[in-house]
């Protein structure tokens, strides 16, 4: 089961080639026993830069290594927990360990599969005529602009529970998007109340697997405090009747479970503490990091979407209804039904399989000329000039500290949102300093896509922080994106020639 | 007043223009569309009679997303069985939907088909607009 390589660039002119084959099987000509055949699911046409198992059931992000290193650690130190440990543990305390662990690490790999493989809440991108209507609507809001007129960025303001909130306009999926979503720059997608996107997991948590992931990492903190504290147990025993080195010697594998569960536990039990934060009061990772509800924005600045008290934010989040995934994977793509605004071609794309080792190079060109027109056009529009340290020494660094620490100078004091957690300075910077952090930060995973996992003892807060990336829209910048856009294109059309 | 179409007559009709009723975000972020009656349809269909069925769909997406004793025991027995109670049970959400999809499909049969008009579910759009379709009216002395 081969994933599919979607992405969302537009690619007139190849694809021109291929839609002459495509068209040809795909015809209403065909006979229906031809057609039917030949008839695509919709996961295979999707837009976003997802992968697909399974015909569609599955869904994961584009890199997924750090999941498997994920799944590697957490299978290895339970097997050997459960192979080493267990026997000595079941016999000399009770079977009850043994027991429990096994159900605690069921739960834990349930959680971990059912947040990596399902949609975390992505929103379909427009159709060609909702985005037309859009367009209609904004011009008509902006008035008409003159050629080399920038128009103003294209926002929506919503009274929400008396807050004003804005609505961004996404010029990927076309779509205003609603509150708390936001653009997953890695999946190239719009997901509803992102949160972030996680590589240990290999998908984007938002609306729909927020409390798969947050089962995920409370129960994995449970796990990894159980086997810690049994193994430690285990070794204590043994050293009572044979002594300390013998007993390491009798079970060497207890070393390696320690050694993990010790480096593992901070930053698990840490990231639980802080979703814990974020479910009671009713925040998204993304909202706490721009600190979009806090009060010391100004006065009066509340979150409009928390339910006032803290059980009710939880019972919302864990226990509330689960909408159903909007983006109809295994569904049939139609002849006759709109495609999303991303596709040129009106028949859905051809079988990427053919395009996808030639469209790799192409991202990352394409990416990469985003990249240097944001550089060379930001020194307009802010006065540091920001250099970040090469893209993945983002990922090799164990803390975020290399590269915020060349961003603004601003002096934190830790916030208090995040207690416990050893990068809360760096979360600040980047807080302060959210602007340039975001826009480079984006731009970095562009240019070095392949990840590098991080090492074990690298807190999984790193690199979570390291993409809770944003849109390029945040500042000026919606007409700066235009521009991006227009000049990606015509770099794709140059390269495509 | 003569029936001047059926769906069936509609699939082979013109499509003149489309309308979008684009999402009310003023009460959060649940499922609620705008009951503003857009200009376009005007001379088309009466009013009340629209924003009396976006009002219906409406109520139907609150009960959807409502927080309540149901919706939370489902919550906690689809936790308690690590999820897999969902391969053999349809979510409170789904049956709504499926709820929604009957309605809209009777509301088209019985009042938009015969003014020419197509409501398409708005789940079929990822739930971001109601997309009526305004079909070219060719029927001479309708109406």
């Amino acid at each position: 089961m081969t994933g599919n390589m979607h992405l969302g660039v537009e690619e007139p002119i190849r694809e021109c080639q291929y839609n002459q084959i495509c068209t040809h099987n795909s015809s209403p000509m065909n006979t229906p026993h031809t057609k039917k055949r030949k008839s695509k699911r919709k996961w295979q046409v999707f837009p976003g830069r997802n992968r697909f198992y399974c015909n569609g059931r599955i869904m994961m992000a584009k890199q997924t290594g750090v999941f498997y290193l994920t799944m590697v650690l957490i299978l290895v130190t339970s097997g050997l927990f459960f192979a080493f440990d267990c026997p000595f543990l079941a016999s000399n305390l009770t079977p009850a360990i043994p027991a429990i662990g096994g159900v605690l690490f069921v739960f834990v790999m349930g959680m971990l599969l059912r947040a990596s493989f399902s949609d975390p809440g992505v929103l379909p991108r427009a159709t060609p005529e909702e985005a037309a209507d859009i367009e209609r609507q904004i011009d008509a809001t902006n008035g008409p602009s003159g050629p080399g007129y920038r128009p103003p960025p294209r926002t929506r303001e919503v009274l929400i529970n008396g807050q004003t909130v804005k609505l961004k306009y996404c010029f990927t999926c076309k779509i205003f998007r609603p509150p708390r979503a936001s653009h997953c720059s890695l999946c190239d997608n719009c997901v509803e109340r992102f949160d972030h996107h996680c590589p240990w997991v290999g998908n984007c948590v938002g609306r729909r697997n927020y409390r798969f992931f947050y089962l995920f990492i409370l129960s994995l903190s449970f796990l990894t405090l159980f086997i810690f504290a049994f193994v430690i147990t285990h070794v204590i025993l043994r050293s009572n009747r044979t002594g300390f080195l013998s007993a390491l010697r009798d079970s060497p594998a207890s070393v390696l479970e320690v050694v993990v569960c010790f480096f593992s536990v901070w930053s698990i039990v840490g990231l639980s503490g802080f979703h814990t934060y974020l479910i009671s009061s009713n925040q998204t990772t993304n909202e706490d990091i721009k600190g979009s509800w806090s009060s010391k924005r100004g006065k009066g600045n509340y979150n409009p979407y928390s339910y006032g008290n803290f059980i009710t934010n939880c019972c919302a989040a864990l226990c509330g209804p689960l909408p159903p995934s909007l983006i109809d994977r295994r569904g049939f793509v139609l002849p006759d039904t709109p495609q999303p605004a991303a596709q040129t071609n009106g028949t859905g794309a051809c079988p990427p399989n053919q395009v996808q080792s030639h469209m790799c190079a192409q991202d990352q060109c394409i990416q990469s000329t985003k990249f240097v027109l944001q550089a060379a056009t930001n020194p307009l529009l802010h006065s540091q000039p920001i250099i970040l340290g090469g893209g993945p020494t983002l990922q090799a660094k164990s803390s975020l500290g290399g590269p915020c620490s060349t961003l603004s100078p601003s002096q934190p004091s830790l916030p208090s949102s995040i207690p416990g957690l050893s990068c809360g300075g760096e979360l600040l910077a980047l807080r302060d300093s959210e602007i340039h952090c975001h826009h480079h930060l984006h731009h970095q995973h562009f240019i070095s896509p392949e990840e590098t996992p991080s090492p074990p003892t690298a807190l999984p807060c790193a690199t979570h922080l390291g993409h809770h990336v944003h849109p390029a829209q945040l500042f000026n910048p919606v007409s700066q994106d235009s521009l991006h856009e227009d000049s990606v294109r015509g770099l794709v059309k140059l390269s495509s020639v | 007043m003569a029936e001047t179409h059926s769906l069936q007559d509609l699939r082979q009709a013109a499509v003149a223009s489309k309308v979008f009723v684009q999402r009310d975000y003023a009460s959060g972020t649940i499922c609620k569309f705008q009951t503003k009656f857009p200009a376009e349809l005007e001379s088309r269909i009466d009013k009340q009679q629209f924003e009396e069925t976006m009002q219906t769909l409406n109520n139907l997406y609150a009960e959807a997303e409502k927080l309540g004793g149901r919706s939370y025991l489902e919550g906690c027995l689809a936790c308690l069985t690590a999820y897999t109670i969902f391969l053999c049970m349809e979510t409170h959400y789904e049956k709504v939907l499926k709820k929604i999809a009957k309605y809209i499909q009777e509301q088209n049969e019985k009042i938009f088909a015969p003014l020419g008009l197509l409501l398409t579910d708005p789940i079929e759009r990822g739930l971001r607009v109601v997309e009526i379709t305004i079909f070219e009216d060719r029927s001479i002395g309708s109406r």
